[in-house]
């Protein structure tokens, strides 16, 4: 038992991190992305084939994996984000089968629908942190959380998080406002990309193995869930519904009915989740932050 | 000394010719007025001359130089800003938050040169930056006497102080020219007798305005020279009397005498 | 084979798979047009209407093949259309309604949502195996002139061709495809002209479902019939509207066809792997974004400042 609510807190970390990232992309910037099932994807194959087939340590293949996952936020950000949103969503919905697609036929790097197995475990000073012993997986992950929840919370609250949402709110005034859209979004989305990225190569170390079959749309789905439930445009609320949407998933395993309840009543509770919140509360649970001064890395002296 | 100018400046959607070869000036330190009838394209040239629409032909240069195909927040940062017919402000955000993103690009510069310094230099130094970009905001509320309305939401405002916090967030990018497009739609009279006193404490700090606008009396009290547009072509320029006796302009307004 | 032969066969296959596509477009393209917004469910409508076509199929087809399981395929075509077009209508009634004056992404939000739900109902209800829908004919293809053709494609080509005309001439001709015309270029208007917006909108879902359950059922003779076999289909048809010019009518068919062309010959001609097949829609998709972002067929759209 307590053994599976350590799982869920896990998972609820690794999906925290996408969640953050979805939350500066849908959240502050309005823009729909639908690929953080690819960004993770890209993330977990970064540390896998590096460490499995070169050998590379954890700690230098993560900030590869965000910068690898940052680069193809690029590639896919480009052309499309200087468009509508509407085609940013289908586009980045695309990128992501397209990623399945090339993992599933790229024998030669990605060991192909077999994926690849036997990663090496993550070790902190010679200590190695195993997915069997939760409690220490558990804490490397909620840093991650921590470190990447500050950045981003900090980013958001900077003038450049300001001109973030000026963007979602009116993107031709913001243009006439001296803000160069185009850079603005194209850069959140890297970001929102780059930490997926994180939260994949940790995915990998949880399950020291990758396959494709794991990064399905579901994944996106699941992310926009949580952002959507733990309301858009507040960091604390998307964490709060990754856990929700954890504990959701794997609720009937929870309670012993994981026979009796089929997996896809959990999936038609996400679908319905999205449509009721919209609805009915657009703004989520603990709707969007409202925004104060930030705190300072140099000063003392708290929120104003 | 001509500030702004465009030449032989055509817009055109597929056959329809919203402005055809319109040359029109403005010059340092007055209050332009652009008048004309409905659809006479008034808008369109305020859009081709800030970025936000792109000239079939002609060209429009800022002080000598060539903004033609500038986009639209490369020309904010030279120094122009505008307003909108139908308000644009930042619905969601706060009225304070409205000017202080007006103040975005002036408050980037970083002791590290490059924009990427420059993000960073926001990024660690978020709360100086906030109390610097909150203390010139402010001003600019005091400015139009909505201070109390700080923390607001935009869109909870008053109409009236709508198109005020427009032209506030507008003046926050400290710009050469102000582009006002119609702003006194909407307002009773008091509060238009207010907008012209703004407008003038406005060109009292420097500022070159150019405003559209359909209330006459506005016009006529605060303009220094007017431009007249018809069915896309400038029809008449000239000082408000001039511009009120040109048979030219009485018969855009008023159609010809029939019989 | 000649290469001639080889040419015409590609575009032969090329032609059916487009039309497919076209039909599906037409959906996304009708509802864009009036609304500016993506029904992310289109494809899973697609999918259900697919199983009701096989059910009523299954039970009404009798045993040996005949005239009798032709009318039969077209019964159960129609049952399918029908049922889809009630679920278009109702999930447009139930989850976009509510949502048309908020904000842009709230309706996209809530069609992903509906598109789950679909998917996977269909998964819980009738499981996710694939289910083979037999052919209501002898399917041994026909040679002509080094070209093999079969029954199955020329049913494809002629029910495309016979819906697309008819959709065409009621777009063009009647009174309410002058409504929709009418709607779709300005809501507020055509209200006032005593337009009933919201019937028209509830139409338009109506025929954008049952066009897209046509193509589902046609394509599950040889794809079979699966909870998620609306989704890379549905995507595709989707990048055909883009390609094509969203809100479009014709557009929608230029791009459907357009695109299983280039899919057929992108594998035949270019070399691309069977495998990545999936990709050519999205690369042509990022090229049209990035070249003519309108479409070939579609109108530069600015918003009104």
């Amino acid at each position: 038992m307590l053994n599976f609510i350590l799982l869920i807190l896990i998972y609820t970390g690794i999906y925290a991190l996408m969640a953050i990232g979805q939350n500066l992309i849908t959240g502050y910037v309005g823009l729909l992305s639908l690929t953080q099932a690819g960004f993770f994807a890209i993330g977990s194959y970064v540390t896998a084939i590096l460490s499995v087939t070169y050998g590379i340590d954890f700690w230098i293949t993560i900030p590869l994996a965000a910068i690898v996952a940052g680069f193809f936020g690029l590639v896919i950000g480009l052309p499309t984000l200087r468009l509508k949103g509407d085609y940013l969503a289908i586009a980045t919905l695309g990128f992501g089968e397209i990623v399945r697609n090339i993992l599933n036929n790229w024998d030669k790097v990605t060991n192909g629908p077999m994926g690849i197995q036997r990663i090496p475990m993550i070790s902190v000073f010679g200590v190695r942190v195993s997915p069997y012993e939760k409690w220490g997986f558990l804490v490397l992950v909620w840093l991650f959380v921590l470190v990447g929840y500050l950045l981003f919370e900090r980013l958001a609250k900077s003038r450049i998080g300001r001109a973030l949402e000026a963007i979602r709110e009116d993107e031709i005034a913001a243009s006439s406002m001296g803000i160069n859209t185009t850079r603005y979004k194209v850069w959140a989305f890297v970001f929102g990309a780059a930490i997926a990225g994180v939260a994949g190569s940790l995915q990998a170390e949880f399950i020291l193995s990758v396959t494709p079959g794991a990064f399905t749309f579901m994944v996106s789905i699941m992310v926009l869930c949580m952002v959507v439930l733990g309301g858009m445009g507040n960091f604390k609320a998307v964490i709060l519904g990754a856990f929700l949407i954890q504990f959701i998933s794997y609720f009937p395993q929870l309670v012993g009915l994981s026979n009796v309840i089929p997996p896809q009543f959990k999936q038609v509770l996400f679908g319905l989740i999205l449509v009721i919140m919209m609805i009915w509360r657009p703004q989520g649970i603990l709707g969007r932050e409202k925004r104060n001064a930030p705190g300072s890395f140099f000063r003392k002296g708290g929120r104003s | 000394m001509i500030l702004l100018e465009t030449t032989k400046l055509t817009r055109a959607y597929g056959g329809v010719v919203a402005v055809s070869e319109v040359d029109f000036q403005v010059r340092e330190g007055l209050i332009t007025g652009l008048i004309g009838p409905n659809g006479a394209g008034k808008t369109t040239l305020f859009n081709n001359m800030t970025g936000l629409d792109t000239p079939t032909s002609g060209k429009v240069h800022f002080n000598g130089i060539d903004i033609t195909n500038h986009s639209a927040h490369k020309i904010c940062r030279m120094g122009i800003a505008r307003t909108f017919q139908n308000i644009r402000l930042f619905k969601e955000l706060s009225v304070l938050e409205n000017v202080m993103v007006g103040l975005h690009f002036t408050t980037g510069k970083s002791p590290v040169t490059g924009r990427i310094g420059a993000a960073f230099h926001s990024y660690l130094r978020a709360r100086e930056e906030y109390e610097l970009m909150h203390e010139q905001a402010m001003k600019w509320l005091n400015f139009f006497h909505l201070e109390a309305f700080a923390d607001e939401l935009a869109k909870n405002l008053p109409y009236g102080h709508q198109r005020e916090l427009e032209i506030a967030r507008a003046l926050a990018t400290s710009p050469t020219i102000l582009f006002l497009d119609e702003p006194a739609a909407g307002m009773n009279p008091f509060e238009t007798d207010s907008l012209m006193k703004t407008i003038r404490r406005i060109r009292d700090l420097d500022i070159t305005v150019v405003l559209i606008e359909h209330d006459m009396k506005l016009v006529m009290n605060i303009c220094d020279t007017i431009t007249v547009l018809n069915y896309g072509q400038n029809i008449a320029q000239g000082t408000p009397t001039e511009i009120r006796h040109n048979p030219k302009v009485i018969e855009a307004y008023l159609g010809k005498e029939e019989a | 084979m000649g290469s001639s032969a080889e040419f015409f066969q590609h575009l032969m296959n090329g032609m059916t798979l487009g039309g497919i596509y076209a039909l599906i477009a037409l959906g996304y393209t009708m509802v864009y047009g009036i609304l500016k917004f993506i029904n992310f469910a289109h494809g899973d409508i697609l999918m259900v209407g697919s199983y009701i076509g096989l059910f009523t199929f299954d039970a009404i087809r009798g045993q040996t093949l005949g005239p009798w399981t032709i009318v039969a395929f077209f019964i159960a075509m129609l049952a399918g259309m029908l049922f889809s077009a009630g679920l278009g209508m109702a999930i447009e009634r139930i989850a976009y309604k509510p949502l048309r004056k908020a904000t842009r992404l709230a309706p996209l939000l809530s069609a992903i949502g509906v598109s789950f739900i679909l998917s996977n109902m269909a998964a819980w209800m009738w499981g996710t195996k694939s289910r083979k829908l037999e052919y209501p004919f002898d399917n041994t293809p026909l040679h002509i002139g080094g070209v093999s053709i079969t029954p199955h494609q020329i049913l494809i080509l002629i029910v495309v061709i016979v819906m697309m005309v008819s959709l065409k001439l009621f777009v063009d001709k009647s009174r309410i495809g002058k409504a929709m015309r009418a709607t779709s270029l300005d809501q507020d208007t055509a209200k006032l002209m005593g337009i009933k917006a919201d019937r028209i909108i509830a139409i338009t879902f109506a025929i954008g479902s049952a066009l897209a359950a046509t193509a589902g059922f046609l394509i599950a003779l040889e794809i079979k019939v699966y909870p998620s076999m609306g989704t890379m289909t549905g995507l595709k048809a989707f990048v055909a509207a883009v390609v094509g010019g969203i809100g479009n009518i014709s557009g929608a068919m230029l791009g459907g066809i357009l695109l299983g062309l280039l899919e057929t010959f992108g594998v035949a001609l270019l070399g691309i792997p069977y495998g990545l097949r999936d990709t050519i829609a999205f690369v042509a998709l990022i090229i049209i974004l990035l070249v003519k972002p309108e479409g070939l067929l579609g109108k530069v759209e600015k918003e009104k400042v």
